[in-house]
C-alpha cells in the first residue's frame, strides 16, 4: 500500500529559467555534487521562488547540464530551474550571484522558450583552454600537430565499470596550440561523446604521441559549450531563448 | 620540516599548494571560500588565531565551537582568527615534498605565522593529528622546544579537562566555555606583544596561566610513587593557581553564536545547521561526561532560539535545523518552540530535528510536531542500558514497559525506522544485560509490527563499546577489555539473528572494543602517555578515529615499549580499577564537581541507586553552582515567537 504525503501536492511550474554560471579560481576544485549543494543553498538564500517535485522527499526542480570536471575551471556551466511564481530573469541572476560564494559566478539568466527545445539538446561540444606552466609553446605546437596527424590516438580512461580504451582523437574536432606570457596554452573544440573524453584525456594522448608531460598540472578552464555549428565554432546555447524572448515578451514578469 | 621559502608573515602559500591540489583527493576541502567565512588583513590586527579541528574538514567544519570563536574572535577589530584542518596523507605527502607547511583553508597563511594555534578536542583521538599538523607547520613538537617566534598552542574542547597526555605538545589548555576566554587571551597575547614581548615565552605563559580557566602544564609538575600511581602535582610558580577552574558562560542569549554559520562547498558530516538551545545537563547519566563538566543547565529563551533560526537559515540557505543540546526535550519550553517553529516554517520545505532523545512518549509527541511539514523518515532513542539493571547502574532509568510502549508509539505515528543506541561494557553489566538488547528489539518490532499494521517497520540498534572519562563518577571504574566487548557484541548479534522473521527488521551497528581501549589511555592517561601518542605518531598513526586509519598493534607496541620501562602498562591505564585516595592526573584540574560527590555516586551506582535532576528535586550538592558562583538557567519565561517574513515562502 502506498503512502501518500498529506497535504496539497506541491505548485506547478510557471517558468523555466536557464542560467550561465563560472567557477572560477580555488572553486574550480569543486565537484558537480559540491556545486549542486551550494546552488540549491543559494536558491533558498536568495528566496528564488522554487517548484517542487511531489512526494516525501520533495526536491526543487533543478536539471544540470553536462558539468565540468573536479579541478577544471568554467566559463560556461549551464543549469536549468523551474519556479513556482514567475520573476524577472535578471533579478534572479543578481540575487543568486550575490548569495553564491566569490568563484561561483552567475553571469546569465534567460526564460526559456517553450517549444525551441531543451537546453541538453543544444550542448553537444565544448570549447577548452589549457595551460601547460612549464611546457614550451614550440613543445606544444609540435604535440598538437602529432596528435592531430593521428587518425586514432588511444588513452586508458578510469570509469564507472574500470579502465577503458577510449580514442581521444576523434572527439577532438579542433585544436592549436598558442603561448600567454611564455606559458603554453592548448586551445581545443572537444564532442561530447560517451564515454566522455575530458582535457586530462588529451593531454594523456599528448603523452601518447609525442611524450609531453608537463612539470606542474596544467590548468583547464572550459570557455563555452554549445552546439557545433559547420564551420566548427561553438554556438550559444541560450541563443535561441534569447531570439524568442526579444520576439514575444510574455505578460510583465513579476519582482 | 618545512624550509620553505616563507619571506612575509601572513603570506599566501596558496600559489604553491594549487599544484598541489591537482593531485589529492576531494581537493575543495582545502581551498576555503566558504559562504561566510572571513578574511581578514594580516597587518590591520594585533592577534592572530589559527583553529584548528584536528579530523579532516569534513567531520571538523560543522564543529560549533570552533564556529562560534571563530566569529567572536573575528569580531574583535584588534584580531582574527582562521581555520585549519587535518590534512589526508596524500596531500600530507606532497606538502613534505615540495615544503608547503600546514596552512589555514582562509587565506592558506602558514599556521607557523599565527600567535595562538588554538586546537579543539572533542575526542582523544585527535592527538596525533595535533602532531602531524604541528610537524606540518614546522612547529617544535615539544612545547619547551618553542621560543617567541612559534604559536602558543592552546588546546580546549571536552578532552582538555585531562589534558595530561598531550600536556608536552600543549602551552596551555582552555577548560570550560570558549566564548569569553579567547578574549582574555587575546587582551594578554596583544600586550605582552605590545610591550615588546618582555620575558619572552615563558612570561607570556606566565601571565596567560593566570587567565581563568587557563592550565598551562609546564608550570605544574608531576611526581609518582613506587606502585605507578601520581604522588603529587605541584605548582612549580607561587603565580599560577594550584588548581584550575572551568569557564562558564551564563547567559546564552548574550553569545548568539555562530550567528552566521559556515557552510561549505564540499560535503560535511552534518549537512544542517545548528541552534544550542540550552548548554549543560543535570540528568545525572554517570557515564556522560558532557553531563558533567558542562553543568549548571543555561537555557536559551524561545525568543532567542527563534531569532537565531531565523537570522541562521537566511545566511546559510540549509533546509535543515538541529536544536541542539544534551537532551534537547529537556528544555523548559520545548512544547512551545516545537509548535512554533513548526507554525512559523510550515510550508517552506525546512525540516526541524531534534538530536538522538531520551526514552519518553513526550519526545514522539515532539518529533511528531517538528516533523509536521516534513519526512518523518528517523526517529533515535538512547537507552544507553540494555537491562533496567544497568540503566539504574548509569542512572538513566527506563522501564522495559516504557521503552516499548514508547517505540511503538513511534511507530503508529508514522515513523518507520527506529535507531536505538546503547553501550557496551559498562561497570558491573554481565552478558545478560547486553542481551536483553535483543529482546528489547524484538518485542519493539513485534509491537510496532501490530500497532502500526505494516511489515516494514525497521529498528536499528547501535552499539559501541563504554569508555571511563575524568570528571565523572565513573572515572575510578576498570574498563571492559576489548575481548569482553567482542564477545558480548558477538552474543547480542547472534540472539538478534536467532529469529530471522523479526531479525530480518533488526539492524546491529557496532565497533569493536579495539579503539576504546586506545581511547580509555588517552582519556584517562597522564603524561607519561605522551611518549605513546608521540612514537605512535613518528610510526605513521594518524585519523585515529578512521577504522581504515586506526591501528590497534600500532597502539599496543608504542605502549608496551613506552611504559614498560616506566613500570606501567596498557591494562593498568585502562582496564584497572582505581581506589578512593589515588591521585587522579586531572585532580588539580577543577571542573567543580565535589570529588566526594563523585566518589559517592559511584557507590551508589554500584548499588544501583538513582540520583534525580536537580532541575526539579532539590539540589543533591554535586559542587559545580558553588565552586563556580553559577546557577541553573532554566525558564519557562513564557514568551512567545513573532510572526515573521521566513525563507522560501
Amino acid at each position: 500500500m502506498a503512502r501518500q504525503p498529506e497535504g496539497p501536492p506541491p505548485p506547478p511550474t510557471v517558468q523555466k529559467l536557464r542560467l550561465r554560471y563560472a567557477k572560477r579560481g580555488p572553486l574550480r576544485f569543486a565537484s558537480h555534487r559540491d556545486l549542486a549543494r551550494a546552488l540549491e543553498r543559494a536558491l533558498r538564500r536568495a528566496r528564488v521562488p522554487m517548484a517542487f517535485s511531489a512526494g516525501f522527499s520533495p526536491h526543487p526542480k533543478i536539471s544540470y547540464v553536462g558539468a565540468a570536471p573536479t579541478g577544471a575551471a568554467s566559463e560556461a556551466e549551464y543549469v536549468e530551474i523551474g519556479l513556482a511564481e514567475r520573476r524577472d530573469p535578471e533579478e534572479v541572476r543578481a540575487a543568486l550571484d550575490a548569495s553564491l560564494p566569490p568563484g561561483v559566478d552567475v553571469l546569465e539568466c534567460v526564460e526559456a522558450t517553450e517549444g525551441t527545445g531543451s537546453l541538453a539538446d543544444r550542448i553537444d561540444a565544448a570549447r577548452w583552454r589549457v595551460e601547460l606552466p612549464g611546457v614550451s609553446p614550440a613543445e606544444l605546437a609540435a604535440a598538437v600537430a602529432a596528435f592531430l596527424a593521428a587518425d586514432v590516438v588511444t588513452v586508458e580512461k578510469r570509469t564507472k565499470n574500470g579502465l577503458r580504451d577510449v580514442d581521444a582523437r576523434a572527439a577532438v574536432t579542433g585544436a592549436s596550440a598558442g603561448e600567454e606570457a611564455g606559458c603554453a596554452i592548448l586551445h581545443m573544440v572537444v564532442r561530447q561523446v560517451t564515454p566522455a573524453v575530458r582535457p586530462d584525456d588529451v593531454l594523456a594522448a599528448l603523452v601518447a604521441v609525442a611524450d609531453l608531460r608537463p612539470p606542474s598540472p596544467p590548468r583547464a578552464v572550459r570557455e563555452a559549450q554549445g552546439r557545433l555549428d559547420d564551420c566548427g565554432t561553438v554556438a550559444d546555447p541560450l541563443g535561441p531563448d534569447r531570439v524568442a524572448g526579444t520576439r514575444c515578451q510574455g505578460e510583465p514578469a513579476a519582482v | 620540516m618545512t624550509d620553505a621559502p616563507r619571506t612575509v608573515p601572513g603570506e599566501s602559500l596558496y600559489p604553491r599548494l594549487e599544484p598541489l591540489l591537482a593531485q589529492v583527493q576531494k581537493p575543495i576541502q582545502y581551498v576555503g571560500g566558504e559562504l561566510n567565512a572571513q578574511v581578514k588583513a594580516w597587518d590591520d590586527v594585533a592577534v592572530h588565531w589559527a583553529l584548528m579541528y584536528p579530523d579532516a574538514y569534513e567531520v571538523g567544519l560543522p564543529n560549533q565551537g570552533l564556529m562560534i570563536l571563530y566569529e567572536v574572535l573575528n569580531e574583535r577589530p584588534d584580531a582574527l582568527a582562521e581555520r585549519t584542518y587535518a590534512v589526508w596523507p596524500d596531500l600530507a605527502a606532497l606538502m613534505r615534498e615540495h615544503g608547503v607547511g600546514q596552512f589555514t583553508v582562509d587565506s592558506h597563511r602558514a599556521v607557523a605565522d599565527f600567535d595562538l594555534l588554538g586546537v579543539s578536542f572533542a575526542t582523544e583521538l585527535g592527538y596525533t593529528n595535533l602532531l602531524e599538523a604541528l610537524d606540518l607547520a614546522g612547529v617544535p613538537l615539544h612545547a619547551h622546544h618553542r621560543d617567541e617566534t612559534h604559536p602558543v598552542v592552546v588546546a580546549g574542547g571536552h578532552a582538555a579537562f585531562n589534558p595530561e597526555p598531550i600536556a608536552d605538545f600543549v602551552d596551555c589548555a582552555v577548560l570550560g566555555d570558549g566564548e569569553q576566554v579567547v578574549g582574555d587571551i587575546t587582551d594578554v597575547v596583544a600586550a605582552w606583544k605590545e610591550q615588546g614581548r618582555p620575558g619572552g615565552r615563558v612570561e607570556l605563559l606566565a601571565r596567560l596561566a593566570r587567565v581563568d580557566g587557563v592550565y598551562v602544564p609546564r608550570f605544574y609538575a608531576v611526581s609518582y610513587g613506587p606502585d605507578g600511581a601520581i604522588a603529587a602535582v605541584t605548582r612549580t610558580r607561587e603565580d599560577v593557581p594550584a588548581r584550575v577552574g572551568k569557564r562558564t558562560v551564563m547567559d546564552l542569549d548574550e553569545w548568539p553564536y555562530p550567528k552566521t554559520p559556515l557552510v561549505p562547498l564540499a560535503e560535511s558530516v552534518h549537512e544542517r545547521m545548528s541552534v544550542e538551545i540550552f548548554r549543560g545537563c543535570t540528568r545525572g547519566c554517570r557515564f556522560c561526561q558532557a553531563g558533567m563538566i558542562t553543568r549548571p543547565v543555561r537555557e536559551r529563551t524561545i525568543t532567542g532560539i527563534g531569532s537565531m533560526v531565523d537570522q541562521g537559515l537566511r545566511a546559510t540557505g540549509y533546509e535543515e535545523v538541529g536544536l541542539l543540546s544534551l537532551s534537547s526535550a529537556d528544555h523548559s519550553e520545548i512544547g512551545q518552540i516545537a509548535k512554533q517553529l513548526a507554525d512559523r516554517y510550515e510550508g517552506t520545505n525546512t525540516g526541524l530535528s531534534l538530536p538522538s532523545t531520551r526514552v519518553d512518549a513526550f519526545n514522539v509527541t515532539l518529533a511528531n510536531e517538528l516533523s509536521r511539514n516534513g519526512r518523518r523518515s528517523g526517529l533515535t532513542f538512547a537507552p544507553e542500558g540494555g537491562s533496567e539493571r544497568i540503566r539504574r547502574v548509569i542512572n538513566k532509568t527506563v522501564s522495559k514497559d516504557d521503552l516499548v510502549r514508547t517505540v511503538t508509539t513511534a511507530y503508529a505515528n508514522g515513523w518507520q525506522q527506529v535507531k536505538l543506541y546503547f553501550m557496551c561494557g559498562l561497570p558491573t553489566e554481565t552478558d545478560e544485560d547486553v542481551l536483553e538488547i535483543a529482546e528489547l528489539a524484538v518485542e519493539v518490532i513485534r509491537a510496532g509490527r501490530e500497532a502500526s499494521g505494516r511489515k516494514d517497520v525497521r529498528c536499528t540498534v547501535s552499539i559501541g563499546g563504554f569508555v571511563p572519562k575524568p570528571h565523572t563518577p565513573f572515572q575510578w571504574a576498570g574498563q571492559a577489555g576489548a575481548e569482553t566487548i567482542d564477545s558480548r557484541l558477538r552474543l547480542l548479534r547472534q540472539a538478534i539473528n536467532a529469529d530471522r522473521r523479526v531479525g530480518r527488521s533488526i539492524g546491529l551497528r557496532y565497533h569493536d572494543g579495539k579503539p576504546g581501549i586506545v581511547e580509555g589511555l588517552l582519556s584517562r592517561g597522564d603524561r607519561r602517555v605522551g611518549r605513546v601518542i608521540e612514537r605512535v605518531w613518528r610510526e605513521g598513526g594518524r585519523f585515529d578515529g578512521w577504522s581504515e586509519h586506526f591501528s590497534f598493534e600500532r597502539w599496543t607496541a608504542a605502549a608496551a615499549a613506552e611504559l614498560a620501562p616506566l613500570g606501567v602498562d596498557l591494562d593498568w591505564y585502562t582496564i584497572r580499577e582505581r581506589g578512593q585516595d589515588e591521585v587522579l592526573p586531572w585532580d588539580h584540574l577543577d571542573s567543580g564537581l565535589d570529588k566526594e560527590w563523585l566518589w559517592d555516586d559511584w557507590q551508589e551506582a554500584l548499588s544501583e541507586e538513582e540520583v534525580a535532576d536537580c532541575r526539579w528535586t532539590p539540589c543533591y550538592d554535586c559542587g559545580v553552582c558553588p565552586t563556580n558562583g553559577t546557577e541553573i538557567q532554566v525558564g519557562p519565561t513564557g514568551r512567545s515567537l513573532l510572526p515573521l517574513t521566513v525563507v522560501g515562502r
